[in-house]
């Protein structure tokens, strides 16, 4: 019984008797799991792809099908993808500690899990790109060579164009991993709501509020995964999916709670690593 | 001058298997406002020379000079401005199925860096000339494949280019749509000179549309020429053979009494079932009853074993004893139909 002492101070403490006095309690400390998971969430997957849709442009052009064969920089890229995604992420995150200390003065707490979830969420999103990618049509490929397109129009105009449901699908898959990812950071103190249920649920056997926090992940992540789902099936030209007008309320509500989030979280990240 | 010039072309392909040679000292003159079609069986490299035409291949002996100019004396950005001047559709239309159709329209336009507003303008011309300004705003999806050669048709003229190539542009179509598409082409050719090269396995296109003609096995250019010489003076084995196949051939036969006498005739529709496709029902027929029978068309397939097929054929006008004819076909375990597609 590592934990007794603790759990003892716990029991010590009276057990909330209503629903209102179990939210004075604890409501606090779960709206800001709720925040702290969405903005480790969507920032992480922010920079992800900041970085992981151009490693996966390139690994898709440089590859020996692709606009410009380069065995160098596909193997290198391609190795580099293959290396960090064999490394587990809760080993990734204890092995980065040093660097996330150097990077942000410390090692816990969400801003500093971004950075660890950043770096696994790079080389998946990336594969990602590359399979989205490598589905779009060869054909229309080569009609745009045929007009005279160059490589750079070819990427940005029929790649990127093109393979747009499959990104959006796959964009909606990889925020789902790092937001399972982020609750894994939890176990190290990377805050949010895997933090709470790791602290409450593991640690202190109140499984009351393991329970409400799991079912607020699983919230969180339907909400994810239907938003995402939603955009890429209405964007896709090859269906004549109208929208109705319920999911027209619920798509627009999504869009701005999602990019007021994440402007928010992405300024509070700025604001934290920078200006500190 | 000749338009397009091929001196010499040879592509070789180095796969697993070893070299595969594609083409093999190929050289064709494609005169400036020509229709000239290149024909051969799959696999004969139709493809591969169609695409050294505009360098997206580049073949490994030999020269390809357009207007003159040979396109291995080109950097790859002159060789990219080369190919705005050439048009090129596919089997497969390769259109960009996220994008509307004058967004497609416009793609080459905006590749040449034509502003939004310049290059609408330009694509609404275009797809009146095709037939599908009111389409403007449809996707991809929602049309036909005809809809979306023509759609194709009119994103390989947005560039005003000299040449069009097709590379199999009616494979993926039926019959009646290939022809709306060919009779297109021909406008073009006519209205705008451009000079088109159609790649095809299709004997029936080439008599159709085009003027020249060369015959393609084995990477080898086998016979060349004018289409009428080509089909009446068929020179090698190849020749004759896609003559042979060519399929619904309704190439002109002289007016006969018979044809006149049974012309404007009354058209039926005869669908063979079980064993009746091996026994000669219709020399029976006219044996039986001494009347001519025109076959519009035939066209019989061995479905699981059984032969089943259909025919179109037309009776002597007003002629008293049609009926008899019928009951003849349908006691022969024929099923007759109307065929109203083949009047007029």
């Amino acid at each position: 019984m590592v934990n007794t002492g603790f759990l003892l101070s716990v029991a010590a403490q009276a057990a909330p008797a209503t629903v209102g006095e179990w939210w004075a309690q604890y409501g606090k400390m779960l709206t800001d799991g709720i925040w702290g998971t969405i903005y480790m969430t969507l920032v992480s997957t922010a920079i992800g792809y900041l970085f992981g849709l151009p490693m996966g442009v390139a690994l898709t052009v440089t590859d020996k099908d692709g606009l410009r064969p380069n065995a160098v920089v596909y193997k290198t890229l391609d190795v580099i993808a293959n290396i960090v995604r064999s490394i587990p992420f809760l080993i990734l995150l204890i092995l980065l500690i040093p660097f996330t200390r150097a990077l942000v003065g410390r090692s816990y707490g969400t801003t500093a899990v971004i950075v660890p979830l950043t770096i696994a969420a790079i080389p998946f999103i990336a594969r990602m790109v590359e399979s989205s990618l490598k589905e779009v049509d060869a054909g229309v490929i080569e009609a745009a060579r045929s007009m005279g397109a160059s490589n750079w129009q070819i990427i940005t105009r029929v790649l990127l164009v093109e393979g747009k449901t499959s990104l959006i699908i796959n964009a909606t898959i990889a925020m789902g991993t790092i937001l399972g990812y982020s609750a894994m950071a939890g176990t190290v103190g990377g805050g949010g709501l895997g933090d709470i249920a790791v602290r409450y649920g593991y640690n202190r056997y109140q499984y009351d509020v393991m329970f409400v926090t799991v079912a607020l992940l699983i919230i969180l992540f339907q909400l994810f995964q239907t938003y995402g789902m939603m955009i890429a099936n209405h964007f896709d030209r090859r269906k004549g999916n109208a929208m109705t007008a319920v999911t027209l309320v619920v798509f627009i509500v999504m869009t701005v709670l999602i990019a007021v989030c994440g402007g928010i979280g992405i300024l509070s990240f700025i604001k934290e690593m920078f200006l500190k | 001058m000749s338009e397009i010039l091929i001196e010499h072309v040879s592509k070789t392909f180095l796969s697993k298997d070893g070299k595969v040679e594609a083409l093999k000292d190929v050289n064709l003159e494609i005169g400036s406002g020509d229709i000239y079609g290149i024909i051969g069986m799959s696999g004969a490299g139709k493809s591969t020379l169609v695409r050294c035409m505009n360098y997206l291949e580049v073949p490994s002996e030999g020269r390809v000079l357009i207007e003159g100019k040979a396109l291995s004396d080109f950097t790859e950005k002159e060789l990219r401005k080369q190919r705005e001047s050439i048009g090129m559709i596919f089997q497969h239309f390769n259109l960009l199925m996220q994008k509307s159709v004058i967004e497609n329209v416009c793609f080459p336009l905006y590749i040449q860096g034509k502003k939004k507003a310049e290059a609408h303008k330009r694509a609404e011309e275009l797809l009146e000339i095709v037939g599908l300004l009111e389409k403007k705003s449809a996707y991809p999806a929602q049309l036909s494949g005809g809809q979306m050669q023509r759609v194709a048709i009119a994103r390989a003229l947005a560039s005003n280019p000299k040449i069009l190539l097709c590379d199999e542009a009616t494979s993926a179509l039926d019959p009646q749509t290939t022809s709306q598409i060919l009779a297109l082409l021909k406008k073009i050719n006519s209205e705008f000179g451009i000079t088109i090269v159609i790649i095809t396995h299709q004997m029936s296109v080439v008599r159709e549309i085009c003027e020249h003609v060369a015959i393609l096995k084995d990477g080898v250019v086998v016979e060349k020429g004018a289409v009428t010489d080509v089909f009446l003076h068929p020179q090698t084995a190849v020749a004759r053979e896609l003559i042979r196949d060519d399929a619904g051939s309704e190439a002109e036969q002289p007016m006969s009494r018979i044809q006149e006498e049974i012309n404007n005739g009354e058209i039926i529709r005869i669908v063979f079932s079980e064993n009746s496709a091996f026994e000669p029902v219709i020399a029976n027929l006219i044996l039986t009853f001494g009347e001519p029978v025109n076959i519009l068309k035939a066209d019989t397939k061995n479905v699981g074993g059984v032969a089943k097929g259909e025919m179109i054929l037309q009776f002597k006008k007003d002629n008293p004893r049609t009926e008899a004819m019928k009951q003849y076909l349908l006691d022969h375990g024929l099923s007759v139909g109307e065929a109203p597609e083949y009047y007029g």
